[in-house]
C-alpha cells in the first residue's frame, strides 16, 4: 500500500508545484493520473522514488517511510519501486538482456554486474517476462535496434525484474503511436493483475486512461481535484481539470494561497 | 527605368560593414608588414634559398640503403614507443577525464584539479616534455615514453571528459530509480556511452604519437630521431634520405591503419 | 548466441553477451597476438632502470633549481616571443596562400585525375613529417634563424589547411557551379561566385586556427635552431638555467592559452 500525506514540493521560493497532496493506493489496482502540463503529475511520481526531493510531507510504502531515507537505505527502498519512462531510458548500446538485467543491479554484486554473470534465477525470469511481453527474440540485440513500442516493453520488463511492490509509469506512451500506445497500456493492465501489483500511470490521453485503468486521479495546478472511477469522469470534471491556465488560477485562488500559507 | 523607390546602386555591405572589413584587412596587412620588416633574416639569403634547397635535395638522391636493416629496427622501436605511451596515457587519462567532467566530478576542487592537469599536459609540447625528462631520466627511451605519455593524457583526457559531459542522462536516471549502486550505474549507463569515443580518440592519438615519436631522438629521448640527426650532422645526406622515406612510409601506413580501425568502431 | 536450454525441463537460465568478434579463432588469436606483442615490446626496449630510478632525485634537483622562475632576462624572453610571433604570422600568410591552389589540386571534384594525385601527394608529404624534422632539414638548407622556421611552418600549414580545404571543396554544392556554367560564365567568375562563397567561412576559420597552431609550433621548431622562443628555451636547458627555462615555459603556456581562447572566440563570431 502506498500512502501519501500532505506532500509539498517547492522549487526555490516560488509557488509550490505540489500543494499538500493526499493519495492512497492499495491492492491490485491501476491508477491513472491525469492533468494538464504543469499540473505536477511527473513531480508527484518522481517524489515517490525520490528522483525529486519532496519539500515536506510523508510517503509511506507498505509501512516504510520513504522521505527520510538516505544512502544505502534509499537504494534498498528504490529496489521495491519500479519505474517506466516516457523516453524509455534504456542504455542504447547494450543488449536487451543487459538492459533488462539492469533492473536487478540493486540486488546483484557489482562484480557480477561488470562481468555480466547474472544469477540463473534472474536469467530464467528475464526470459519468462520477455516471452510474456513478446521480445524474447531480441535478447541479444542492441537496444537501439528496436522500435519504440519494443523498447518500452524492454523498459517494462526491466522494471518488473526488480520484483517491485509498486510500478510507476511516467507518460509511458507519450512517445508511441496510438496503436502501440494502447498495446502498452493493455500490457500494463494485464501484468498488474497477473503479478498482483499496484500501478500508477501518468497519462495525458484521457480516452486510454478511462479504458485501461480502474481509478482516475485528476490533478490541477499541484492539487488533486478528482479521485474516482473512470465512469465518473464526465464533462464537468474534465473542465475542472483541464480548462483555464495557471495565471487564471493564481488570479482566482490567489487570496486562498495567502491565507493557507 | 529608375523610380524614386529603387536606388541606382547596390552594395552588398553597408558602409559601416565595409569600413569594418577594410579595417580588419588593414590591421592584418600592418601585422604582416611589421613581421616582414622586423624579422631577423638576411634577405640575400632568402632569395638564394631555392638554389640551396634544390642543392640539398639533389644531394639526397639516390637514397642510400646500406643501413636499412638497422634503420627499420629502430623504426620498430619508435612504433613501440608510440604504442606503449598511448596505452599508458589512455589508462591514466580515464581518471583525470572523470575528474574534469562537470557532471560526475565529486566537487569543485576535483573539477579544477582535473582541468588543470589536462590543460598543462596539452599546453606543453611533447618536445619540451622530452627535454625535461631527458634531464631527469637521462637520454634514452624512458624519457621519450614518459614525455609522450604526459602529452597524450591531456589530449585523450579532454576529449573523453567532453564525451562524459555529453552523455544522455536518461539511462542514468532510470538506473538510479532501480536502486543500483553508483559503481553499477557508471558501468551500465556511462561506460557504454563513452566507449566508442574513447576507442576512436585513442586510435587517433596513437596515429599522432607515431609522428611525435619520430622526433624524440633529436633531443635524446630515443627512437629514430637520433639516427636522422646523426646522418644529417655527418652530412650523409643519402642515408638521411632513406630515413626520411622510411618515416614517410611509417606515417602513411599508420594513418591508413588508424583510419580503418576508426571506421570499424563506428 | 545465448546458450541452449539447461537440463531443467527446457528452461533457459544462462546467458552470455555476444562477443565483439564473433569468430572465436580470430578473437583468441588477437588476444594472443596482443599479449605476445606487449611482452616482446617491453623486453626489447633498452631501459636503463638504474638511471631511471636516479631520476627522482634528479627531478628534485631540477625542480628545486627551477623555482622560483627567473624573469631577469625578460628582454631575451620578449625578443624570442616576438620572433615566434613574426614567424607564425608570415608562415600563416604564405602557407594559407599556397594552400588554396594546392587544395583545389587535391579536390577530386575539381581537379583532373593526375593533378589530383599530385595534389594529394603534396598534402600527404607535408603532413607526414613532424615539423621538427622539417625544421632540421631547412636549417641545413638555408641556415639557422627564423627563415628556416617560416619555411617549416609553411609546410606545416599546407599539410593541415590544404587537406581541410580540399575536403570542404569536395563537399560543395556543385549545383551552384553548374548554374554559373550554364549561364555561360567564364571559369574565373564561376570560381568567385559559386565556389569561393561556399568555402570562405571554412577558409577563415582554418586560417585563424592555423595561426594559433603555428604560434605553438614556432615555439618548438626553435629548439632545433629555427628561431623564435624555442631557441631561447633550448639554450636555457643547455646551460642548466632551469629557472629561466621555467619562466620561458610559463610564458609559452600562457601564450598558448590566450591564443587558443582568442582563436576559439573569433571563430564563433565568424
Amino acid at each position: 500500500m502506498l500512502k501519501i500525506t500532505d506532500l509539498v514540493k517547492r522549487y526555490g521560493t516560488g509557488e509550490p508545484v505540489l500543494k499538500g497532496l493526499d493519495l492512497t493506493v492499495e491492492g491490485t489496482t491501476v491508477v491513472a493520473v491525469i492533468g494538464s502540463s504543469g499540473a505536477g503529475k511527473s513531480t508527484l511520481l518522481r517524489c515517490i522514488n525520490r528522483l525529486v526531493e519532496p519539500t515536506s510531507g510523508s510517503i509511506e510504502l507498505n509501512g516504510m517511510e520513504l522521505t527520510k531515507l538516505r544512502g544505502t537505505d534509499l537504494r534498498m527502498a528504490r529496489r521495491r519501486i519500479g519505474m517506466v519512462f516516457q523516453g524509455f531510458n534504456l542504455v542504447d548500446r547494450l543488449t536487451v538482456m543487459e538492459n533488462v538485467q539492469s533492473g536487478r543491479l540493486g540486488y546483484i554484486s557489482t562484480w557480477a554486474a561488470i562481468t555480466r554473470r547474472y544469477p540463473r534465477e534472474d536469467v530464467a525470469r528475464a526470459y519468462e517476462l520477455m516471452e510474456r511481453v513478446g521480445i524474447a527474440q531480441y535478447a541479444d540485440t542492441r537496444a537501439d535496434a528496436l522500435s519504440g513500442g519494443e523498447r518500452q516493453r524492454v523498459g517494462v520488463v526491466r522494471a518488473l525484474m526488480q520484483r517491485p511492490e509498486i510500478l510507476l509509469a511516467d507518460e509511458p506512451t507519450a512517445s508511441l503511436d496510438p496503436r502501440t500506445s494502447e498495446a502498452i497500456m493493455g500490457l500494463m493492465r494485464d501484468l498488474a493483475s497477473e503479478l498482483d501489483l499496484p500501478v500508477i500511470i501518468n497519462i495525458h490521453n484521457v480516452v486510454e486512461a478511462k479504458e485501461y485503468t480502474d481509478r482516475i486521479v485528476g490533478m490541477r495546478y499541484g492539487r488533486i481535484i478528482f479521485d474516482d472511477q473512470p465512469s465518473a469522469l464526465d464533462e464537468d470534471a474534465m473542465e475542472a481539470i483541464y480548462a483555464g491556465s495557471p495565471a487564471a488560477d493564481r488570479a482566482t485562488l490567489g487570496t486562498a494561497e495567502a491565507d493557507a500559507a | 527605368m529608375t523610380s524614386a523607390l529603387h536606388p541606382e546602386t547596390w552594395a552588398r555591405f553597408t558602409l559601416r560593414q565595409r569600413l569594418a572589413r577594410y579595417g580588419i584587412l588593414l590591421a592584418c596587412g600592418l601585422a604582416v608588414a611589421w613581421a616582414l620588416g622586423s624579422i631577423d633574416v638576411i634577405w640575400a639569403w632568402v632569395w638564394d634559398s631555392p638554389l640551396q634547397i634544390g642543392d640539398l635535395f639533389g644531394r639526397m638522391v639516390p637514397p642510400d640503403t646500406t643501413n636499412l636493416r638497422s634503420i627499420l629496427w629502430i623504426l620498430l622501436e619508435t612504433v613501440n614507443i608510440a604504442t606503449i605511451s598511448t596505452a599508458l596515457s589512455v589508462v591514466l587519462a580515464i581518471p583525470v577525464a572523470w575528474l574534469a567532467a562537470q557532471n560526475v566530478t565529486p566537487n569543485r576542487a576535483t573539477l579544477w584539479l582535473g582541468r588543470l592537469i589536462l590543460v598543462s599536459s596539452r599546453s606543453v609540447n611533447t618536445i619540451i616534455w622530452a627535454l625535461l625528462f631527458v634531464a631527469i631520466f637521462g637520454p634514452g627511451i624512458v624519457a621519450g615514453i614518459v614525455a609522450i605519455t604526459f602529452r597524450s593524457i591531456g589530449f585523450v583526457g579532454k576529449l573523453l571528459g567532453e564525451a562524459i559531459e555529453e552523455i544522455d542522462r536518461r539511462p542514468v536516471e532510470a538506473l538510479e530509480a532501480t536502486g543500483a549502486s553508483k559503481a553499477a550505474i557508471i558501468v551500465y549507463a556511462i561506460v557504454p556511452q563513452v566507449m566508442p569515443t574513447l576507442a576512436a580518440v585513442s586510435i587517433l592519438r596513437w596515429d599522432i604519437n607515431l609522428r611525435e615519436s619520430t622526433v624524440l631522438g633529436l633531443v635524446g629521448a630515443g627512437g629514430i630521431g637520433i639516427v636522422l640527426q646523426g646522418a644529417i650532422d655527418t652530412f650523409r645526406w643519402q642515408e638521411a634520405a632513406t630515413v626520411l622515406l622510411c618515416i614517410l612510409a611509417l606515417v602513411i601506413v599508420g594513418e591508413v591503419v588508424s583510419a580503418w580501425l576508426r571506421r570499424r568502431i563506428l | 548466441m545465448s546458450k541452449a536450454a539447461s537440463s531443467k525441463g527446457g528452461r533457459r537460465d544462462t546467458w552470455h553477451r555476444p562477443p565483439l568478434i564473433a569468430n572465436p579463432l580470430l578473437r583468441w588469436g588477437l588476444r594472443l597476438a596482443v599479449a605476445v606483442y606487449v611482452v616482446w615490446a617491453l623486453s626489447t626496449m633498452p631501459i636503463d632502470w638504474a638511471r631511471a630510478a636516479e631520476g627522482l632525485t634528479r627531478a628534485g634537483r631540477i625542480f628545486g633549481g627551477a623555482f622560483p622562475p627567473s624573469f631577469e632576462r625578460s628582454g631575451l624572453l620578449i625578443d624570442g616571443f616576438l620572433e615566434s610571433l613574426r614567424i607564425a604570422l608570415l608562415a600563416t600568410v604564405v602557407g594559407v596562400a599556397l594552400s588554396i591552389p594546392i587544395a583545389f589540386m587535391a579536390a577530386r571534384n575539381i581537379a583532373p585525375t593526375p593533378i589530383y594525385w599530385l595534389g594529394r601527394a603534396i598534402v600527404v608529404v607535408a603532413r607526414s613529417f613532424h615539423p621538427v624534422i622539417v625544421a632540421i632539414v631547412f636549417v641545413k638548407a638555408v641556415g639557422f634563424g627564423p627563415f628556416a622556421g617560416v619555411l617549416t611552418l609553411v609546410v606545416y600549414s599546407i599539410g593541415f589547411v590544404a587537406k581541410m580545404l580540399a575536403e570542404r571543396i569536395e563537399e560543395i554544392d556543385f549545383g551552384q557551379v553548374e548554374a554559373m556554367r550554364a549561364a555561360g560564365a567564364p571559369t574565373l567568375s564561376t570560381l568567385f561566385y559559386a565556389i569561393f562563397p561556399q568555402i570562405l567561412p571554412r577558409q577563415i576559420g582554418l586560417t585563424i586556427y592555423q595561426l594559433d597552431s603555428n604560434l605553438r609550433a614556432s615555439a618548438v621548431v626553435g629548439i632545433v635552431g629555427a628561431g623564435g622562443i624555442g631557441s631561447t628555451l633550448a639554450n636555457a636547458f643547455g646551460r642548466y638555467e632551469y629557472d629561466f627555462a621555467l619562466a620561458i615555459t610559463i610564458v609559452i603556456v600562457a601564450a598558448i592559452l590566450v591564443t587558443e581562447a582568442a582563436s576559439g572566440w573569433i571563430r564563433t563570431r565568424i
